[in-house]
């Protein structure tokens, strides 16, 4: 298994074979309260026909951070800073035009509420198609065609029929198919896939799951894999980054993370969620308190407020000092990397059951 | 009446002598729908729920669970009596109240209370935690020892609120406090089966640890008894003693813990359990039998002839599509472990030979990588 691709410093080397590179990445939003601060410093990679997941909970700035990367934020209510760097090209700097050319094409996102997501005046085919027709400058009998193609791919039943019905005679999981066919019909080498399954049952969320992935090997693109479950992550992911308040606080390969976990934020995660394998007598454990307000974010470690162990850091490091995230494996806290693990195989691993 | 009710037996599964504190025969909702024009008739009916029987024992703790659509809502609304049952009847400690009017009903409303799914809305923002969860007291005239205000306090401190908080209003709580009020307000009445409604699947992940703890302290402390409504497999694994799985208005399989979980019967149940994403966290390797269905739940409307799952199972034949199973125990389950399947699985969750793909469009990939 390979880890996340190494990078000296905050700059990533040219040539470095990440494809997608995101580089201290800092969006802010103005409100009448204050600024936001929802993405304080961010850095990761994506390499080529991988799965990045990104877990976190909500306002953990990870649906913020895509939306970055497609350049969907209102400048005038936004502020971008750092570096987004899609295979050798800045997005930050980019003008609207050239964004315009990256989306639905090398770059295509599933959103998480298909219903909401497709326009319910138009049918289901003419929104698949449009991206190819825009894109690839096909004509509409290519598109439909192509678009049928895709329909079926996904497995849509008769495809042909589907293609003139509206979102509204479709069902939740035949609309996030749908989704997934408008997303991979320019064959995209980047797919920002966020919490597509968190609206759908479990056994629709199991076909979906699947799909994606067999479609992945087939189409060889790199995903971005957004949830707050756990367990989906680890169905679906090779690479794990786990995100708290604006920022990254643990990353590695998903065996890694959920096997040998170094930060407090990430085993309050597993050991607060009930596993079907689990011992039911043992109680579950929650993480105490609530996730932190991004207006007035704590001090030093975000997550300190929550977090049992800061005694066993001793000092005021917790509070004061802001814990770095290393590259490649490992976690941003202050503990030691034997305190972590020490503390993990005592403490925390007999909790999971 | 009450005064039945006065010695809770202890907990655990009811045994078939015991009187259930609640159980249901046969319960039906059906909702119409109009069409036509100028005069509008019924065309129709959504059969939500289509014949459910449930008991529930006093402080025992019972899942429902189900995909979306299959009726488990509704049936938590029914057992509340906040919709009218179209057939069926609704046994509480002894008393029929499925057609029960409202004055009849007053006294059986206060030992029968709901949790919401959603603590945004099922809150009133106009009025204060205080407020909100003393007017069932109000309404029902009850006077508690040392006044309702010092009740409301001890219940805020109960749910893990701080009784300071009394005066605030609801947008001032983040979601797992929302839920925590939610909570208290049904605790209020001293009820004595509380139905859950997907308690804790709007809130973020590290909250619903919270506010499971918290129902489960509650009901091993006070010995309410739950129906604990969700769609998520793990939870209710971790809350309930018994479970009931519904697919499309009817209860499928029903039995103790360890039978549905580890020797489940009805194929819907396996595909259920095969669904569920579950972390690997050891070497363990996956040993889990993989069931992938085609597509998604039929309509209530025009529900399958027979047997329901039909549509969607892999050992399905002409005997499902004509006679309807019957729940019973099927031969190799063990008591109160009742299937409703004709041809029902072997009892264990591993793997198999061959996994069970039926979604075409997987299957068609799958063929194409091998």
């Amino acid at each position: 298994m390979t880890t996340l691709t190494k990078t000296e410093g905050e700059r990533a080397p040219s040539g470095s074979e990440a494809f997608l590179s995101v580089r201290d990445l800092r969006v802010r939003f103005s409100t009448e309260d204050g600024i936001v601060k929802a993405v304080d410093g961010l850095s990761f990679d994506v390499e080529r026909g991988k799965t990045l997941g990104i877990v976190g909970e909500s306002g953990s700035g990870k649906s913020v951070t895509n939306l970055t990367v497609l350049g969907l934020h209102n400048p005038q209510t936004s502020t971008v800073e750092g570096e987004i760097v899609l295979d050798g090209k800045e997005l930050v700097t980019a003008t609207e035009k050239e964004m315009e050319k990256l989306r639905g094409n090398k770059v295509a996102m599933i959103f998480q509420d298909p219903l909401t997501a497709l326009s319910p005046y138009y049918t289901v085919g003419r929104q698949i198609a449009e991206p190819f027709m825009k894109h690839t400058g096909a004509s509409k009998k290519e598109a439909k065609a192509r678009a049928i193609e895709m329909l079926d791919k996904v497995g849509i039943p008769q495809p042909a029929m589907r293609f003139n019905d509206y979102p509204h005679q479709f069902s939740g999981g035949m609309r996030q198919r749908a989704m997934i066919a408008m997303a991979l019909i320019c064959d995209p080498d980047l797919l920002i896939a966020d919490e597509p399954t968190t609206a759908l049952d479990v056994t629709v969320q199991a076909q979906i799951l699947d799909l994606l992935k067999d479609l992945q090997q087939e189409f060889g693109s790199a995903i971005i894999f957004i949830t707050h479950d756990l367990g989906v992550i680890s169905k679906m992911a090779d690479d794990l980054l786990v995100m708290y308040s604006g920022r990254a606080v643990e990353r590695g390969t998903v065996r890694e993370v959920l096997r040998a976990p170094q930060h407090p934020y990430t085993w309050g995660l597993l050991s607060s969620m009930p596993r079907l394998g689990g011992d039911t007598a043992q109680a579950l454990t929650p993480i105490p308190g609530t996730p932190p307000s991004l207006l007035n974010p704590p001090t030093g470690c975000p997550f300190h407020p929550r977090c049992g162990f800061t005694s066993e850091v001793g000092g005021t490091r917790c509070t004061d000092e802001r814990p770095q995230l290393p590259d490649g494996r490992g976690a941003a806290c202050h503990l030691d990397g034997e305190q972590k693990q020490t503390l993990f195989i005592e403490q925390i691993k007999p909790r999971l059951g | 009446m009450s005064d039945k009710l006065t010695l809770p037996k202890p907990q655990g599964p009811v045994d078939g002598a015991a009187e259930p504190l609640l159980s249901v025969e046969g319960l039906t909702k059906h909702f119409p729908i109009y069409g036509g024009f100028p005069i509008k008739r019924k065309v129709g009916a959504v059969q939500a729920v289509d014949g459910v029987d449930l008991t529930v024992g006093v402080g025992e703790s019972v899942g429902l669970v189900g995909e979306s659509g299959c009726g488990k809502s509704t049936t938590g609304r029914l057992i509340t009596r906040l919709l009218e049952p179209t057939a069926g009847r609704i046994t509480y400690s002894g008393q029929d109240i499925s057609h029960a009017s409202r004055r009849q009903l007053a006294p059986v409303r206060s030992e029968i209370q709901m949790i919401f799914q959603d603590p945004y809305s099922s809150l009133n923002p106009r009025q204060t935690v205080g407020t909100i969860i003393k007017s069932p007291m109000e309404v029902n005239g009850i006077k508690p020892k040392g006044g309702i205000e010092k009740r409301v306090h001890e219940l805020l401190e109960l749910v893990g609120l701080n009784p300071e908080h009394y005066n605030r209003f609801p947008h001032e709580f983040s979601g797992g406090q929302r839920q925590r009020i939610g909570v208290a307000r049904a605790l209020s009445l001293n009820p004595k089966l509380i139905v859950a409604d997907e308690p804790v699947s709007a809130l973020d992940v590290s909250i619903q640890a919270q506010v499971v703890n918290l129902l489960q302290k509650v009901q091993e402390e006070m010995g309410i008894a739950f129906l604990f409504i969700a769609h998520d497999l793990a939870i209710v694994r971790h809350f309930s003693q018994r479970l009931a799985v519904m697919y499309l208005g009817k209860v499928v399989e029903v039995g103790d813990r360890d039978s549905i979980y580890n020797r489940p019967r009805h194929p819907y149940t396996h595909a259920l359990l095969s669904a569920v994403p579950e972390v690997t966290l050891d070497d363990e390797t996956e040993d889990r039998e993989r069931i992938r269905l085609a597509g998604d739940v039929p309509s209530p409307i025009h529900p399958p002839s027979g047997c329901r799952f039909r549509t969607r199972c892999w050992k399905a034949q002409d005997k499902c599509a004509t006679e309807e199973p019957p729940l019973i125990q099927i031969s190799g389950n063990r008591d109160n472990h009742l299937t409703a399947c004709h041809f029902p699985e072997d009892p264990t969750t591993e793997a198999r030979a061959e996994d069970v793909v039926l979604d075409p469009a997987l299957a068609a990939l799958e063929k194409e990588a091998e």
